[in-house]
């Protein structure tokens, strides 16, 4: 296993394992000073990494806008979307960015307390975190006025989830954290008004919050020069499926997915992922796409099948999934998930009428507006994508995902 | 349960509450910590919780009904979660769900009669480059082999 004491840094990229010292980012944005800090992030582009991809400048602006006597920054590490691994490397790796990311955003938006929400299957790196925290503490990166800097007063505590995907949507999360059962809120009042316990609250995803000491350092315009003029800087893949190198990658927005596959060896391959069991399948004729928000936009997975693969089965396990992880609270997700993969049976077993299949494909289209949050409004994106996609392996003469095909 | 057993359990919590605060934000974590230490949350236990944060017996319930790592019936002294995420299941999952069940002579979803295993299916445990993973309360094992996982079961007592 690995562990932060044991591991040294191999790792290299543009942006995010590029080199870094302990300490620099927090000290540079106690110099530069609130405003600077949200001018250069406005000037890098950054939007959320977790996948809904918002622009965390206007994030941060927002909630220092907000008038109140508490705020608080919540770094999301509930990391569970299917083939997502990145935060895991983050975590273990570079924490020192993920905590840096939180203080600099602790003061420039005016929190005292920041929380890492770890989900419950990392458990075992909470030690790990917490000893990191206390060293951050000793060399006065958290604590009272921090680095000399009068009145700058900031902690981070590290809360674990308990196994529910679903707590990775931001209000699901402050639900959770207030003690409840993680069931998403209506959004407006958005967390930067209104988050946890009804105070303002930025929440960021892991790789979000670890970009930015690296942009302060080096400034907007170096992150801007990575990546595309609309997804700017670079993205962790977690690459895994069927290919010669799986792990994590970090690449500038605007790679394909051709060159991705090149890259990770991957070979005869029949579809691929993009963005979990909640993103789209594409298959061999789209693999000149590229990634990045204004084609094929992503939280980092990439899962990989080749030719052997039976893109039925890939599509029931996803299904199951969505199943299990519906907090049941609106019926459009918790009835329709349960309807699409009643579909997939039916198409396993040779038991279906191409009405039914159609009808089906009409429920996944309304349960993607329907739907209270992001669970619901993309399950149904991998039923419709490999039903349509793959139509031909699934439906055609030679189906091979039928049982008596 | 035993009255002397009762008054323990009850300290316990009292101490937990203490520690963690009165506050409804507390109340995962001290379920949390209920169930590392007991492997499930009795109803007993669940009162208790409840009347000391002063929030209603259901509450508690169904904040432990949510989550899938909190439990209300009892479970064995180690939890075992094998990933059913397609990428681990690509890379040989079903082998080892098929040894392990032979060599502990249950099901997923069943214990152990002597209560020492629990075995349950997990989603996605973020070690899709290294599975087949399964968690082992709250540790993880990575490229799993039918042999290796059967010498890790048999390890923890």
């Amino acid at each position: 296993m690995e562990s932060i004491k044991t591991l040294n840094k191999k790792r290299s990229g543009p942006v995010l394992f590029s080199e870094y010292k302990q300490g620099e980012g927090v000290k540079k944005a106690l110099e530069m000073g609130r405003e600077n800090i949200l001018f250069e992030l406005k000037g890098s582009g950054l939007k959320g990494r977790g996948g809904a991809g918002f622009p965390t400048a206007t994030k941060w602006m927002l909630s220092a806008a907000s008038n109140s006597d508490k705020k608080f920054i919540v770094c999301n590490a509930d990391e569970g979307e299917p083939g997502t691994f990145k935060d895991r490397v983050l975590l273990l790796e570079y924490p020192e960015l993920v905590f840096e990311g939180m203080i600099i955003a602790g003061y420039t938006i005016g929190a005292k307390n920041g929380i890492l929400y770890l989900r419950g299957e990392y458990e075992y790196m909470l030690k790990s975190l917490e000893d990191y925290l206390e060293l951050l503490r000793k060399d006065n990166l958290l604590g009272i006025n921090i680095l000399g800097k009068k009145d700058f007063n900031f902690d981070i505590n590290i809360r674990l989830g308990s196994g529910a995907y679903v707590c990775g949507e931001e209000t699901a999360l402050i639900e959770s954290l207030e003690g409840y059962r993680g069931e998403p809120r209506n959004r407006p009042p958005y967390p930067v008004n209104t988050g946890y316990l009804g105070h303002p609250t930025v929440v960021n995803n892991v790789e979000t919050l670890a970009s930015v000491p690296h942009i302060l350092i080096k400034g907007g315009d170096w992150f801007r020069k990575h990546g595309t003029d609309k997804s700017t800087g670079s993205k962790l893949f977690s690459v895994s499926g069927d290919c010669e190198k799986p792990g994590v990658y970090e690449l500038s927005w605007g790679t394909s997915i051709n060159e991705l596959l090149e890259l990770v060896e991957a070979k005869n391959t029949k579809a691929v992922q993009v963005g979990g069991a909640s993103g789209t399948c594409l298959p061999k004729s789209q693999f000149h796409r590229v990634l990045g928000y204004e084609d094929v936009a992503t939280g980092g997975s990439i899962m990989i099948f080749n030719e052997s693969r039976n893109m039925l089965k890939v599509l029931k396990n996803f299904m199951k999934f969505f199943v299990e992880e519906s907090c049941g609270q609106c019926t459009p997700c918790r009835i329709g998930n349960t309807k699409l993969l009643e579909a997939v049976e039916k198409i396993e077993n040779d038991d279906f009428t191409f009405l039914y299949i159609n009808n089906l494909k009409e429920l996944g289209r309304t349960m993607q507006v329907a739907s209270k949050c992001g669970l619901g409004q993309s399950s149904p994106n991998s039923f419709i994508s490999i039903l349509e996609n793959f139509k031909d392996e699934i439906f055609g003469s030679k189906g091979k995902g039928r049982k008596n095909g | 349960m035993l009255v002397l057993e009762k008054n323990a359990l009850s300290e316990e919590i009292e101490s937990l509450v203490n520690q963690f605060g009165k506050d409804r934000s507390a109340l995962l974590q001290i379920l949390q910590a209920i169930q590392r230490k007991h492997k499930h949350i009795s109803d007993f236990a669940q009162q208790e919780v409840a009347r000391m944060m002063d929030i209603h017996p259901v509450e508690v319930n169904s904040v432990i009904s949510f989550y899938s790592f909190l439990y209300s019936e009892p479970k064995g002294r180690n939890i075992v979660r094998l990933c059913q995420t397609i990428s681990c299941d690509m890379l040989g999952k079903e082998k080892i769900e098929e040894a392990v069940q032979r060599e502990l002579g249950i099901t997923f979803g069943q214990t152990t009669k002597d209560k020492r295993i629990t075995l349950e299916y997990t989603n996605c445990l973020g070690m899709c480059d290294q599975g087949p993973a399964m968690l082992v309360n709250e540790k993880v094992y990575t490229k799993l082999d039918p042999e290796t996982a059967i010498n890790i079961l048999n390890s923890i007592k």
